[in-house]
């Protein structure tokens, strides 16, 4: 039988506003454990939380971001559990009422759009970390640092429209692109500043209902996620071609070992006793503010995607790699400015410059090369001054030096020969020396013309117009 | 719901509470006597009627995002039963997975 994932995800994202979300202390990652606590974020009793304005104003800018209709009024609710990283017994977070409500993303998957409805977004704090010496089962006893304590969080909670773990993967990128976009979050997954918990079942292809899920928990990457998920996948389907039914429950991603397993210790069915917060007022978000807040927000990634690919004419591909970050937009838009030559310089941002990021792991802002000395050099380019071949080692001498193209090109003596006469000698230098080879040419093997480039090349150390020693070559052997 | 003795202790035992004989029995009375008191609210046609989740009629009491470093947190790990460098010390939790 041919099965069909149905896979909803579960995103939490820090906002990074200066001060928690309930008290004034300082949310600053990587700070000595409980440096940033005070009487509020650790649960001391008689404390009155006070909602931080920011977390409203970003939760709903996120809202707006993603479609979703703002609640006029919301409200904050205990969710109670007992765990020591959780100081007061309960986190403060939305049940009924949430922030935000219906909303949607469309994400781009094999050049195909789809929308991906999402359920709410609300705000709530975050939990203490815990830290275990020694091995994980055998700890002889946890640590608690509540600095995390009372960090703000929004959590994304999407519909189950999600068919294949590539489609998950899309929408994460989407959310996390999002979120930089306004600025909001840094949406740094391996730091924690944005997690994801998936849920997933398998039904026969066409039926309308819903599988037994089970939730997924633990993953920290995209890469991860869609791990995680393709091997949850196989092993439901595996559990129902037994003839067996699926236990919902939740299952811990071990990357290390590539499989899901049964969590332990929580199994009793979750009882969160949600009840209104008595300490918090209900938050009323008039329309007014909602406005205001519209008016604010920044060109979006699949809008900055659209007026790229209709403003410059580069393919939605191409347009879809250069806004997932913004700041690699703004380089390319920059780059335009100087080249004017939008797909050329789409090509050299995508391939080369995003490699280079990726290689030695620094951001587009930390780049050596500039966006204006990238153009310079793809105008080099165009204006034939240098050949394609010569600007990769031209490339490579700004990453390293961060020296503008124009210094490189002199000193290094890379400009291109497009002097016909110098050409032509270099070739007749060629064929003289090959005559062999001219003779299997002229015979019909004109394959053969691909060596000679090749030679002509390799004498003038690649600074040969290629164009024109085609077309000379093929004249002369033509003749 | 009635309240025993054996809920009084364990209501003692989760709120860290040592109490004696005497103490148990009043609470146990007092218990009852307020479940008593909320049990004649059932008794009300609330059909209709909006939940109240606050007694005042206002809404948004914000502060803004300015950091005000509380100076004294070592005093708040001071009254830690158990604590090892600057960290809380708790039992072993095999776990590291909490549900937020």
């Amino acid at each position: 039988m041919e099965y069909e994932p149905v896979i909803g995800l579960e995103v939490h994202a820090q906002l990074n506003t200066s001060t928690k979300i309930f008290c004034s202390c300082s949310t600053e990652f990587g700070a000595p454990p409980n440096t940033h606590i005070c009487p509020v974020c650790t649960g001391q009793p008689g404390v009155l939380p006070v909602l931080n304005k920011k977390v409203v104003e970003y939760a709903i800018k996120m809202g707006l971001a993603t479609h979703c209709t703002i609640a006029r009024v919301s409200r904050f609710a205990r969710k109670n559990y007992f765990y020591p990283d959780l100081p007061k017994g309960y986190q403060i977070s939305q049940y009924e009422l949430p922030l935000a409500e219906h909303g949607f993303v469309e994400i781009l998957v094999d050049g195909d759009t789809k929308r991906i409805g999402l359920t709410r977004i609300h705000m709530e704090e975050d939990a203490g970390k815990l830290v275990h010496p020694g091995s994980f089962t055998d700890t002889p006893y946890s640590l608690v640092d509540y600095n995390r304590s009372g960090v703000p969080l929004i959590e994304i909670v999407s519909e189950p429209d999600m068919r294949s773990p590539r489609e998950a993967g899309a929408y994460l990128r989407t959310l996390r692109a999002i979120l930089r976009y306004l600025e909001i979050s840094d949406g740094n997954m391996e730091e924690g500043s944005f997690r994801c918990d998936a849920n997933i079942s398998v039904r026969p292809r066409g039926s309308e209902k819903f599988g037994t899920r089970t939730e997924l928990k633990n993953m920290n990457s995209f890469r991860n996620v869609e791990k995680a998920l393709e091997y949850e996948i196989e092993r439901q389907i595996a559990v129902l071609e037994s003839g067996e039914t699926v236990v919902q429950e939740t299952r811990l991603w071990d990357a290390a070992a590539g499989v899901t397993r049964t969590m332990r210790g929580k199994e009793e069915a979750d009882d969160y006793r949600y009840f209104p917060d008595p300490d918090l007022l209900p938050l009323v978000v008039e329309e007014s503010w909602v406005e205001d807040v519209r008016k604010s927000l920044p060109e979006l990634p699949s809008e900055k995607r659209d007026r790229l690919v209709s403003q410059y004419g580069i393919p939605l591909y191409d347009a879809e790699v250069i806004t997932a970050e913004k700041a690699v937009a703004d380089y390319f838009e920059a780059c335009v400015a100087v080249c004017d030559a939008p797909k050329q310089a789409s090509n050299w941002v995508m391939v080369e410059v995003l490699r280079e990021l990726k290689e030695s792991k620094r951001e587009i802002t930390d780049f050596p090369v500039t966006a204006r000395h990238l153009g310079e050099m793809i105008l080099m380019i165009e204006k034939g001054t240098i050949s394609g071949k010569i600007a990769k080692t031209v490339f490579a001498e700004m990453v390293a030096t961060g020296d503008p193209p124009e210094k490189i090109v002199r000193e290094k003596n890379l400009i291109q020969v497009t002097d016909q006469e110098a050409i032509e000698a270099v070739i007749d230098e060629v064929l003289s020396e090959n005559p062999e080879q001219v003779d299997r040419y002229r015979g019909g093997k004109t394959k053969l013309l691909g060596f000679f480039v090749g030679q002509v090349m390799k004498k003038t150390k690649g600074k040969a117009n290629p164009q024109m020693v085609n077309k000379i070559l093929k004249e002369k052997l033509d003749k | 719901m009635a309240i025993g003795r054996k809920e009084v202790e364990h209501i003692a035992t989760l709120a860290r509470l040592s109490l004696g004989e005497e103490e148990k029995a009043r609470l146990e009375k007092d218990l009852n006597a307020i479940l008593g008191y909320v049990e004649k609210l059932s008794a009300l046609d609330t059909k209709g009627v909006e939940p109240t989740s606050h007694t005042l009629e206002i809404t948004n009491a914000f502060r803004e995002d300015v950091l005000k470093p509380f100076e004294k947190g070592e005093k708040i790990l001071g009254n830690a039963p158990a604590k090892r460098e600057t960290f809380f010390q708790v039992p072993p939790i095999a776990e590291d997975v909490s549900s937020t």
